[in-house]
């Protein structure tokens, strides 16, 4: 071949698989030599995500699943043809010809042809109503039916299938079968206990299962009218989706004289190199390792060796984990290892709990040091610890049941984080190895996430080794002896609790005496917001007197939160969600006066967008005059208390939330604490105003209110937990006083209520002890600390509308107090305007 | 603007602001000849510093909102945006190398603010 030539591949095939290799090579090639690349696709578009195909009955658009726009291709030189296919290849002259005709040279050929649907020869398969599950056109095809059917079925428990079935669901149709020819469902990733269980959660979604059925014939005339069982029975459905299985595309690789094997596929060797040595095959079509890989996930490996090899390097296709978690209809379902491995090559332990819908088996090798392989249904969240520890060949703790069911009283099970060997992979996105992070944890003093990210770039990928990494910093530390103190900053060498207190006792009102009694230097941005927080959770005096306007986080400072080109937004309480129209009015008075965007907030109030900050006094002039308070949006404190209109409209509410909610607002509004509370108020066990996600949480029962705390929304949503039942208002009220102050006395700066009851150590029954049970005698002293609070309520904003001082400071330039800054712009969007973007 | 003397060849002292505009341990802006300029009491040290009001990061005219603070011996001021911090003595951005701002010469006479710019 002459090297001075621009060498040419060509890749058969434009799904993921294909796709993915023409992304690497283009990566590869910014340092290395040039390769031109054409691309032949048999469908009409560009590669898409088929495995998050479902999600296009969920609302995504063919766009949303596209890899990159056809853009992409051009922009980096990439021949891209279309509903093209290739129909032959002249491997001696190195040439492929398309469907159109097009004659193509080639140095180097990757045939990435995938699969496609398995239909299995049964009488009536060609019948109108029977369609397959692969391509975005498939689905279109299955939508548009699905318009006149009620009746639906899919031949096929295995994943595919399941996904068909749901999107048969989300179609409206008014029955969905799975049918099934294995005794179980996903006979490949579970096993039969596993499969019940999963049957079970799958019944309850409205799902008819039926298992070791053979299709004898689909019945019907040009239509389908039913399916016809082997054992006799049949089924009446108006359509059928077939996912049976995948067929690898080896027709052209056939035709052209290239090994394949007898069962299908593309014969290559660990090199993913055909008969031909100047051929590759990759992804769904290939047979390597006697096996086809049929995850995504392999495939992507294969289009990295063979981009890798074009480039020179020596890169090799090792045996792939097939170890797979998914979540399917909502339900967690996992598989590693060997997960089929049973007695007596192993001993196999195996839990089951029927009403909570899980199941969890692991096989342990016969001598009880190593685990070989599992099965997780229902709650896989031990899956990433088990999966390390079988690929690790980590050394069990005398009781291996502690992996499943965790540690049951006793000494910790020795098989955490800690007990993983050095070499074990964390981060399998950028490869990192648990000495690698512990040597940064321990030697280099990376203690948070964040640090570890930069540092070793963990937890940048897919995230998911964020728990055992946050596992491993406690790990190191422990192991160090380290007595975890989170001490403020290099400023104040006290926690926020320990602070909190010192300054109460001292009755310290300002920041200079905070720092001068008990820190050192000049205060940072982490310790004077964090005292700022304390001064107001004690005293409850203006947050912007006596010096304490500079020591608040600009939002604070501003009573207003800072948006995309400095401008602020407004956002009145409304309590409860409820206003009158007069109020209505005046909102879109202000908003129309001052030009601002205006948007429903996810709490139920109205945001108002693109202030000016020499605005702000004026704005708000006008609506402390129509009857309005600040709403803290911008604050550490209580934001919303969201609430369902409850039993005076809904014809199931069962108590009066509205009210309810008014009245929790009104009395925790303004009370600041170490990071932002929100609340709801639910009038029946529907719960539509969600309570259970929020920091404390109030549902109405027949007999009076349940009371929940620590949930929360945000990246990582928990819900709320059970702390009272059926408990009359005075004592919600009394409970949430003592919850909410026990929280502001003893939280780490910026802790979310989930968070504070994550660390507690005994956590919620430990709450409950001290809320309900009163086990540490303060509660009477949290209640009047409360209710301190709640008397000494002002609105900021109407102290500073009253205050000429106070309003002098919302000016942009000191100098031309009446000029705006003149760098804030604006876009139109909508008939309203927008932040221009950032650079 | 009034312009009251020059020092050096290139250094013109522009009269900013009165000493009772710029808060205590904050930051306030200033319009100089158009530039947008952050003056910052620094009263916790008997110190006054000036700095470009734009943070580079994303080019907001923030940094006299922003609060104002040590690391070690080096006074700084954090962005309310995204917390960059920036030393007031040099500029030099403390938690990004890959940002700078300009810092400015302040004098104060008679309860009046002066700006040293080149």
């Amino acid at each position: 071949m002459n090297t001075n030539e621009v060498m040419h591949v060509v890749v058969v095939g434009n799904g993921m698989v294909g796709y993915k290799f023409c992304e690497k090579l283009v990566a590869k090639q910014k340092n290395g030599p040039r390769f031109r690349l054409t691309v032949f696709g048999e469908e009409p578009r560009v590669a898409y995500d088929r495995v998050h195909l479902s999600a296009y009955f969920d609302g995504k658009t063919a766009e949303d699943l596209t890899m990159a726009p056809e853009s992409w291709y051009a922009e980096n030189d990439i021949q891209l043809y279309l509903t093209d296919p290739v129909v032959d290849i002249d491997r001696e002259r190195k040439e492929v010809r398309s469907h159109h005709g097009m004659v193509v040279p080639y140095d180097y050929l990757v045939l990435a042809t995938g699969s496609g649907a398995f239909v299995p020869p049964i009488a009536g398969v060609e019948k109108d109503g029977v369609f397959v599950y692969r391509t975005i056109e498939d689905l279109d095809l299955i939508q548009s039916y699905a318009k006149r059917a009620r009746k639906g079925a899919v031949m096929g428990g295995g994943l595919l299938g399941l996904e068909a079935a749901k999107a048969l669901l989300d179609l409206g149709l008014e029955t969905a079968h799975v049918i099934e020819f294995a005794p179980r469902l996903m006979p490949r990733q579970i096993d039969d206990a596993g499969s019940g269980i999963l049957q079970r959660q799958l019944e309850a979604l409205g799902l008819n299962i039926h298992l070791s059925k053979s299709t004898q014939e689909i019945t019907g005339d040009d239509t389908i009218k039913g399916i016809q069982f082997a054992d006799g029975s049949s089924l009446e459905v108006d359509m059928l989706i077939i996912s049976a299985g995948i067929r690898p595309r080896d027709e052209l690789a056939k035709s052209t004289g290239l090994d394949t094997h007898t069962r299908g596929g593309i014969v290559v060797d660990n090199f993913l190199q055909t008969s031909d040595p100047a051929v590759f095959a990759i992804g769904e079509c290939a047979v390597v390792h006697h096996m086809i890989y049929g995850l995504v996930a392999p495939g992507y490996e294969m289009a990295e060796v063979v981009a890798a090899r074009l480039m020179g390097e020596q890169k090799e296709f090792k045996p792939y984990d097939m170890s797979t978690k998914l979540k399917l209809i909502g339900v967690d379902v996992a598989s590693f290892g060997d997960p089929f491995i049973a007695e007596p090559s192993c001993r196999t332990i195996a839990y089951e709990n029927k009403a909570k819908g899980v199941y969890k088996r692991i096989n342990i090798s016969a001598d009880g040091k190593t685990l070989l392989g599992g099965i997780l249904v229902g709650d896989a969240d031990q899956y990433n610890m088990l999966l390390q520890t079988c690929k690790n060949k980590t050394i069990l703790p005398p009781d291996p049941e502690d992996l499943i069911l965790g540690s049951r009283g006793g000494e910790e099970a020795g098989a955490g984080v800690m007990g993983l060997p050095d070499d074990a992979l964390i981060c399998s996105c950028e490869a990192i190895t648990k000495a690698m992070l512990c040597h940064e944890i321990g030697e280099k003093g990376h203690t948070t996430i964040d640090s570890l990210k930069k540092a070793t770039k963990a937890c940048t990928g897919c995230g998911g080794c964020t728990p055992l990494v946050k596992d491993l910093i406690q790990g190191v530390q422990k192991q160090q002896g380290h007595y975890v103190r989170n001490v403020l900053c290099e400023h104040i060498d006290y926690t926020r609790q320990e602070l909190l207190d010192l300054v109460k006792m001292n009755s310290l009102k300002t920041f200079d005496d905070v720092l001068d009694t008990f820190g050192k230097g000049d205060g940072c941005e982490v310790c004077k917001p964090a005292v700022a927080s304390i001064l107001a959770s004690l005293w409850n005096e203006n947050i912007l007197e006596k010096g304490r306007a500079t020591i608040q986080d600009s939002n604070d400072r501003f009573l207003a939160n800072i948006q995309k080109g400095g401008t602020y937004s407004v956002v009145p309480r409304i309590p409860g969600g409820e206003i009158t129209p007069d109020k209505l009015i005046v909102i879109g008075q202000v908003a129309k006066k001052y030009g601002l965007y205006t948007k429903i907030t996810g709490g139920q109030r109205i945001d108002l967008f693109g202030a000016h900050v020499g605005d702000l006094p004026l704005i708000w002039e006008e609506l402390i005059n129509a009857g309005f308070e600040s709403g803290h949006a911008y604050g550490k404190s209580l934001r919303t208390v969201k609430s369902c209109v409850g039993s005076t409209w809904c014809r199931f509410g069962v108590q009066d939330s509205v009210s309810f909610a008014i009245e929790v607002e009104d009395r925790y509004k303004g009370v600041r604490s170490p990071h932002k509370i929100k609340s709801g108020v639910s009038g029946c066990i529907r719960e539509c105003a969600e309570a259970q996600s929020k920091d404390f949480g109030i549902i109405a029962t027949e007999k009076g209110w349940n009371l929940y705390v620590g949930g929360n929304g945000g990246s990582k949503p928990q819900h709320a937990q059970l702390l009272a039942s059926d408990v009359d208002k005075e004592t919600c009220i009394r409970y949430i006083d003592r919850f909410l102050m026990f929280y502001i006395k003893t939280a780490d700066p910026l802790t979310r209520t989930a968070t504070w009851m994550n660390k507690m150590e005994g956590g919620m029954t430990y709450l409950k002890a001290v809320v309900v049970d009163d086990v540490l005698g303060i509660a009477d002293d949290l209640e009047r600390e409360m209710q301190l609070l709640v008397d000494t309520f002002k609105c900021e904003w109407k102290e500073v509308v009253d205050n000429p001082e106070l309003r002098k400071r919302f000016a942009h330039f000191v100098n031309v107090p009446e000029q705006k800054d003149p760098t804030v712009e604006f876009e139109s969007l909508r008939e309203m305007k927008r932040a221009k973007e950032w650079k | 603007m009034e312009t009251l003397f020059a020092e050096k060849e290139e250094l013109t002292w522009y009269l900013a602001c009165r000493v009772e505009d710029v808060p205590a341990d904050g930051g306030a802006c200033v319009l100089i000849n158009g530039h947008q300029i952050a003056i910052y009491n620094f009263a916790r040290r008997g110190e006054w510093y000036a700095t470009d009001n734009e943070c580079p990061h994303r080019q907001q005219m923030a940094l006299s909102r922003g609060m104002i603070g040590s690391q070690g011996d080096e006074p700084k001021v954090a962005c309310p945006f995204h917390k960059k911090t920036f030393s007031l003595q040099t500029g030099q951005c403390l938690n990004d190398d890959g940002y700078q701002i300009m810092t400015f010469p302040v004098k104060v006479t008679d309860g009046m603010v002066y700006i040293g710019v080149e």
